[in-house]
């Protein structure tokens, strides 16, 4: 079993931070940029030491080894390849300075060639390929000396949102084929999402949620989670009663429903809740739980944003998907109602 | 398209610039015109003809100085640069630290010390040293060349370093290799053509040296550019213009190698 605990006090860019990744697992350090992602992710490499705290790996620590003692390595944001080297010798250059007999080195490279498609390009030089080459070049070169850990330092953020779609699967596949541990920085909600088999969300330094996807998504814990990722609706409720990983809340209108919350918290009092676009549906007066005037409604071509101001206040966006083509069924300024369905709704830590 | 400012279309332009190159140009020019009259004049042209050159080419103390002057040139333009390669090392692959600009300072000294002074120094020093040592060679005028050649080899190969992208080193730390393999595999293949760029202008510095080199050379010790000094005290013929014609020749080649090696880093970055 293979786990890496870090802890980092009084760090400027990264604050006590304790996680643990699992073996073979795609995992993601989510955050907007100065969340201090990157910079945990150069302690894992070796770039960084930390003022605090411990890198262990499979139990060992290696916080203080230089980065060419540590089996972890890294795909750049830029790529970093050697321009002065072929694809071959890019590829082989891990392997070669480890002291790998030859015959060794062109098998290992003959592999990874097939595995990220680039047959038969191994002589060209790294500079005459495109960003997407280039991309699966440093991946290559990463993965050849078949490392513990792959650390990627958002990679794809250089790449063309087609090349990026394409790149993401690519990736998943890699980390399943090889069966060894990915570490993936990013900024982007939907790579994290589409990826990863678990996430850390991170702001100004801390880890705020660690969970899967789905976690991350429908079940967030905090307001800055909810916010960071996809579209959400606040609500401020009462607590009305609490019954196993259930609680009542009441909301503005009056109306109850039920509500999740996160671990190791016991809702009381006025709490904010939050609600997905997508959770909710739009019907006539009196048949939901919050009541409105339809203020806007944004065509996306795939779905409508139905913007509903609700009485008391605030603004409450509903998501439905345009299943049947033709006009949506409702205009602006009618008065609609909102429902909410079944365990959608999660009441946040703060 | 508005007509932005441009100095091109300035009225005179053409014609102050023709006339500077003019100014140049000339003196060189007719350098070279006379080293190929077949008189005895360097103003009076009667005709072409290669004797100067093959005249000098027969001129045995021409012939020494300029195998002495490539023999210091060499040598100390190697020792220069294998110092420049260092100290940008040092100064570039380094956090920024205070007297980091002092260092700056102090290696590209030699640039703005006025020649004269730095020759009565050496001449002062050398003269102990003969003393103490008893040696009276080329050494002198080799340690001389490389001391103030260093600057000039220095700064290619700094301006090479710091246009490097950093995180190819630390690619190669990341991929197992060692300090000493990073810069062996990595850093040195890139830097080798502001290396080679700095060796080429600390060559052709020493090259045509005379203030320091006159000072510090013993007797019989004379390079080309101070045996010529020495010859136009006596008399002129265009001998010295048919040396300096092929000195120019030679220069001018380097630069122009010194120019396309130092071209590479923008082809990197396409």
């Amino acid at each position: 079993m293979h786990g890496i605990k870090k802890w980092f006090g009084t760090f400027q860019a990264v604050d006590d931070v304790t996680l643990e990744i699992r073996s073979n697992e795609f995992f993601t350090l989510l955050g907007p940029s100065g969340c201090g992602k990157t910079t945990l992710l150069r302690m894992i490499a070796g770039f960084e030491l930390p003022t605090e705290g411990q890198v262990l790996l499979d139990g060992t620590d290696i916080s203080r080894l230089l980065p060419n003692q540590r089996p972890v390595n890294t795909v750049f944001q830029n790529y970093a390849l050697f321009p002065h080297l072929t694809v071959a010798e890019n590829i082989g250059f891990g392997l070669k300075m480890l002291g790998k007999p030859k015959s060794e080195i062109d098998s290992v490279v003959k592999d990874m060639l097939k595995l990220v498609h680039l047959e038969g390009r191994g002589n060209n030089p790294v500079t005459q390929l495109s960003g997407g080459q280039q991309q699966r070049v440093a991946l290559a070169r990463a993965l050849a000396p078949r490392p513990k850990v792959l650390l990627l330092d958002e990679p794809l953020s250089a790449l063309d949102l087609k090349l990026r779609k394409s790149m993401q699967m690519e990736l998943k596949r890699l980390q399943l084929e090889t069966g060894i541990t990915f570490v993936f920085v990013t900024h982007d909600q939907e790579e994290a999402l589409t990826m990863s088999d678990r996430i850390a969300v991170m702001s100004t330094g801390t880890v705020r949620q660690v969970g899967s996807p789905w976690d991350i998504y429908d079940r967030p814990a905090e307001r800055f989670v909810a916010d960071f990722i996809g579209e959400t609706n606040f609500l401020e409720a009462d607590v009305v009663s609490v019954s196993g990983d259930r609680a009542r809340v009441r909301l503005s209108s009056g109306a109850e429903i039920s509500a999740t919350y996160p671990d190791g918290v016991t809702p009381k009092g006025k709490v904010t809740i939050v609600v997905r676009p997508e959770h909710a549906r739009l019907g006539p007066p009196g048949s939901g739980v919050l009541e409105g005037v339809l203020d806007d409604i944004v065509y996306l071509g795939t779905d409508n944003h139905f913007h509903v101001k609700v009485d008391g206040g605030g603004t409450f966006i509903v998501r439905q998907q345009n299943a049947k083509s033709g006009p949506c069924g409702f205009s602006e300024q009618e008065r609609v109602s909102i429902a909410i369905n079944d365990d959608v709704a999660q009441i946040l830590r703060d | 398209m508005a007509k932005t400012f441009s100095i091109k279309r300035q009225p005179g332009f053409a014609t102050i610039a023709m006339f500077c190159f003019f100014l140049l140009y000339l003196p060189i020019a007719t350098l070279v015109v006379y080293s190929f009259n077949s008189g005895s004049s360097i103003a009076i042209w009667e005709g072409f003809s290669l004797r100067w050159f093959q005249s000098a080419w027969n001129n045995q103390q021409v012939i020494e100085a300029s195998v002495r002057s490539l023999q210091i040139a060499a040598v100390a333009a190697v020792i220069a640069t294998a110092c420049a390669t260092l100290a940008a090392i040092a100064t570039t692959r380094t956090a920024p630290y205070r007297g980091l600009t002092i260092k700056y300072s102090i290696i590209n000294m030699p640039l703005l010390v006025p020649e004269i002074v730095t020759a009565v120094a050496l001449l002062i020093l050398f003269s102990r040293v003969k003393v103490w040592t008893g040696y009276s060679g080329l050494g002198y005028l080799i340690v001389a060349h490389a001391a103030f050649c260093i600057p000039f080899a220095y700064m290619p190969i700094r301006a090479r370093l710091e246009s490097m992208d950093l995180s190819l080193e630390r690619a190669a730390s990341d991929l197992y290799a060692s300090s000493f393999q990073t810069f062996r595999y990595v850093t040195l293949p890139l830097l080798w053509p502001g290396i080679l760029a700095g060796l080429m202008l600390a060559f052709v510095i020493s090259l045509d040296d005379v203030v320091i080199t006159e000072f510090v050379k013993s007797g019989g010790q004379d390079t080309l550019p101070t045996y010529m000094l020495g010859q136009l005290r006596r008399v002129v013929t265009p001998e010295m213009n048919a040396i300096s014609t092929v000195f120019l020749v030679i220069s001018l080649a380097i630069v122009t190698l010194f120019f396309f090696l130092s071209r590479t880093p923008q082809k990197d970055n396409e």
